[in-house]
């Protein structure tokens, strides 16, 4: 008598189901291979890191909290450094226990969902673009200038974001009122402060050709040491071995010196490259794969990123190059001239990239690389896009860097205005310059076709309020 | 007759028994609850404290170094100004902090004439709250209210114009719906709140 057949079908699924389940759930935990896992296509923010799962999804069970405490983890200083004008704080508190019933604004998760392509807008927004009238009905009747106005038409340019609105609070637009286009001084911030500080870090005597340490194995040819003896490391002081040897090993020579080594030195700035696009699959806390029982999962990090992965459109020839420190920065010829917008229309070639250098920017950057203007009052793409950011210690002291997160200030575009465009442009010229998609792709050659309301209304709003109050009548 | 006295004396015992448990419950498995600290007491101390540095930081900090002194001012946009917090953003930033690391309590600083028109009541009791501690003098108002399906015991507290630097930027405010206000007024009220379920 044999085994029954319904038994046998059993005994075939479980030892097929089984392991299965197993191998899956083994990924799921310890990584590999995991595109199969994805329920749709990341947005764009995260789509590099979209194999790290446990980088948003810390916990197998977790749930909107989990996740939003996720999002927190990276996002949470660039939130608390904007002023984030609807802190998760604003809707914990019981009085707004009817708003949050309608839009649980608590949660990131709220407005941005993953993986939901379909509903996918600017900024990784997963709600309607009228989610603001959930809320705000009643600004028609408070801002008469605002009567007729689209629910829709709220986060459009020059207005109100939802987290960030450092550039267009009502006191600032009236305060840069009546700026002229031009400033008249045009130079971007900290520029004599980083020269300062440049100048600062060089010591009495540079190091030379002959004063090289690398063991005779690895000395390099003599292009490399000239290169290296014209950088700014060797008039640092900065020998072959600061960067090829480590501290955990200092007899092992690291050809090929990585991020690691970079951050030693350039904490800050290696920090924000791992912040951005360009380094974020960098970050020390992803991991590809964790170590997984009985070997059979090694631990390891996410590659760097290529621009054949980007989703912006990227030179043909470029698309294998991987994205680390010396990407922009060659190896032994630290040239920032060339790290400030060369490098970046070596992998870049959207029309924004190469109208750049048919710009009114980029004559400015001219004259200054060749010494023509002063410094300072070029414009490349990192001025824009990797502006000076200062940071001052508890003690009051002043340090500065340039920070290396090319996404620090891009969206929502009036991000710039504070940190990039104030520097040399009025307020109204800068903001309907940003708010003009054409003229962007054109990288600002010309003048901007929109025209942004919002400062003659902040300024029509003040002269109402003082009439009133000159009049004796309520406001 | 000593039947009965027996049947008496049970059911006595029995009954004394009965209304003996919920005591000897409270006693000894709810010694926590029967220590516990009425809720209006709690707000009373919390709004103590509240109050407290509230005065004194408008008073010792932004009269002093505004209003006397002339060395720095108080503004709402302190980081672009190089100026001091106003004391009601100070008493706001502590209540998003308290809100980061806790659900046992909310407050927040609310009034009938709010320069920023967010600070305005919403909810039922905090429109009957402020109006009754604007109306009479020393007397706190409590109540319970229940919003998100949640049951809240509510204590509103008179907020009053404690320093000349209170009535001189209210009254001078462009946004502020009110410019009458006097020294020692009521301006607002601070609501605390305390979930009950």
């Amino acid at each position: 008598m044999g085994i029954p057949r319904t038994l046998m079908l059993w005994l075939l699924w479980i030892a097929l189901t089984v392991p299965i389940g197993l191998v899956v759930l083994a990924v799921v935990v310890y990584g590999g291979n995991r595109s199969f896992l994805l329920i749709g296509k990341t947005t764009s923010g995260h789509h590099q890191i979209e194999l790290a799962c446990d980088a948003c999804h810390t916990s197998l069970f977790g749930g909107r909290e989990v996740l939003h405490d996720a999002c927190v983890n990276c996002h949470g200083a660039e939130l608390r450094a904007a002023n984030d004008t609807h802190p998760k704080s604003k809707f914990t508190d019981p009085r707004n226990a009817d708003r949050v019933a309608i839009l649980d604004a608590r949660n990131c998760v709220t407005c941005h969902q993953e993986h939901r392509p379909r509903i996918t807008r600017a900024m990784g927004v997963t709600l309607p673009d009228d989610l603001c009238f959930n809320c705000h009905q009643e600004i028609a009747s408070e801002r008469p200038s605002h009567r007729g106005l689209a629910f829709t038409s709220c986060a459009s340019a020059g207005c109100h974001n939802f987290h960030d609105n450092r550039a267009l609070y009502e006191d600032f637009l009236n305060k840069h009122a009546g700026q002229p286009a031009q400033l008249e001084s045009q130079r971007v911030a900290l520029a004599d402060f980083l020269k300062s500080r440049d100048n600062a870090i060089r010591v009495a005597r540079p190091l030379g050709p002959a004063d090289a340490d690398a063991p005779a194995a690895h000395a390099g040819d003599a292009a490399i040491l000239a290169d290296w003896a014209a950088d700014a490391h060797a008039g640092a002081g900065i020998n072959c071995t600061g960067c090829h040897t480590g501290k955990a090993e200092p007899e092992r020579w690291i050809a090929v010196p990585g991020i690691a080594s970079c951050r030693n030195c350039h904490a800050n700035e290696v920090r924000t490259f791992t912040e951005g696009k360009h380094g974020m699959r960098l970050r020390e806390d992803l991991m590809a794969t964790r170590e997984g029982p009985f070997g059979l999962f090694t631990a390891s990090t996410l590659a760097q990123m290529t621009p054949a992965e980007a989703r912006l459109p990227m030179k043909r020839d470029a698309a294998h190059n991987s994205l680390g420190c010396g990407s922009c920065h060659s190896a032994h010829r630290y040239d920032t001239t060339f790290a400030r917008a060369e490098a970046c229309a070596g992998c870049h070639d959207d029309p924004h990239t190469k109208a750049y250098f048919a710009s009114p920017h980029y004559t400015l950057f001219k004259r200054e690389a060749a010494g023509l203007a002063p410094r300072g009052t070029g414009v490349s793409c990192a001025t824009c896009h990797m502006p000076a950011t200062e940071v001052r210690a508890s003690d009051g002291s002043r340090s500065a860097y340039a920070t290396h997160n090319q996404n620090d200030n891009l969206r929502p575009n009036e991000k710039m205005v504070r940190s990039v465009c104030a520097n040399c442009h009025g307020l109204q010229f800068a903001l309907d310059a940003l708010a003009d998609p054409k003229l962007i792709a054109d990288n600002f050659k010309g003048l901007s076709s929109v025209h942004v309301e919002s400062i003659e209304w902040a300024q029509r709003r003040l002269r109402e309020r003082s009439n009133r109050r000159a009049q004796g009548a309520p406001q | 007759m000593s039947s009965n006295v027996i049947k008496l004396g049970t059911a006595a015992l029995l009954l004394g028994t009965l209304a003996a448990i919920p005591v000897a419950r409270a006693q000894w498995f709810g010694g926590k609850d029967a220590k516990a600290v009425p809720v209006q007491d709690v707000t009373d101390m919390l709004h103590a404290v509240m109050a407290a540095d509230r005065a004194v930081y408008t008073q010792r900090v932004v009269n002093r170094l505004q209003n006397e002194e002339k060395v720095i001012t108080a503004d709402e946009h302190f980081g672009d100004k190089k100026a001091l917090p106003l004391p009601a953003q100070m008493f706001r930033f502590g209540a998003e902090k308290v809100a980061e690391s806790t659900t046992k309590f909310s407050y927040s600083l609310l009034s009938l004439w709010p320069v920023n028109r967010q600070n305005a009541p919403r909810t039922a009791m905090e429109k009957e709250g402020l109006k009754f501690v604007a109306e009479n003098s020393g007397k706190n108002f409590y109540g319970e209210e229940t919003l998100g399906g949640k049951k809240y015991f509510t204590a509103v507290y008179a907020d009053v114009a404690v320093s000349p630097a209170c009535v001189s930027c209210h009254n001078g405010h462009p946004d502020s719906p009110r410019t009458d206000f006097k020294l020692k007024d009521v301006m607002g009220g601070v609501v605390i709140r305390v979930p009950t379920n």
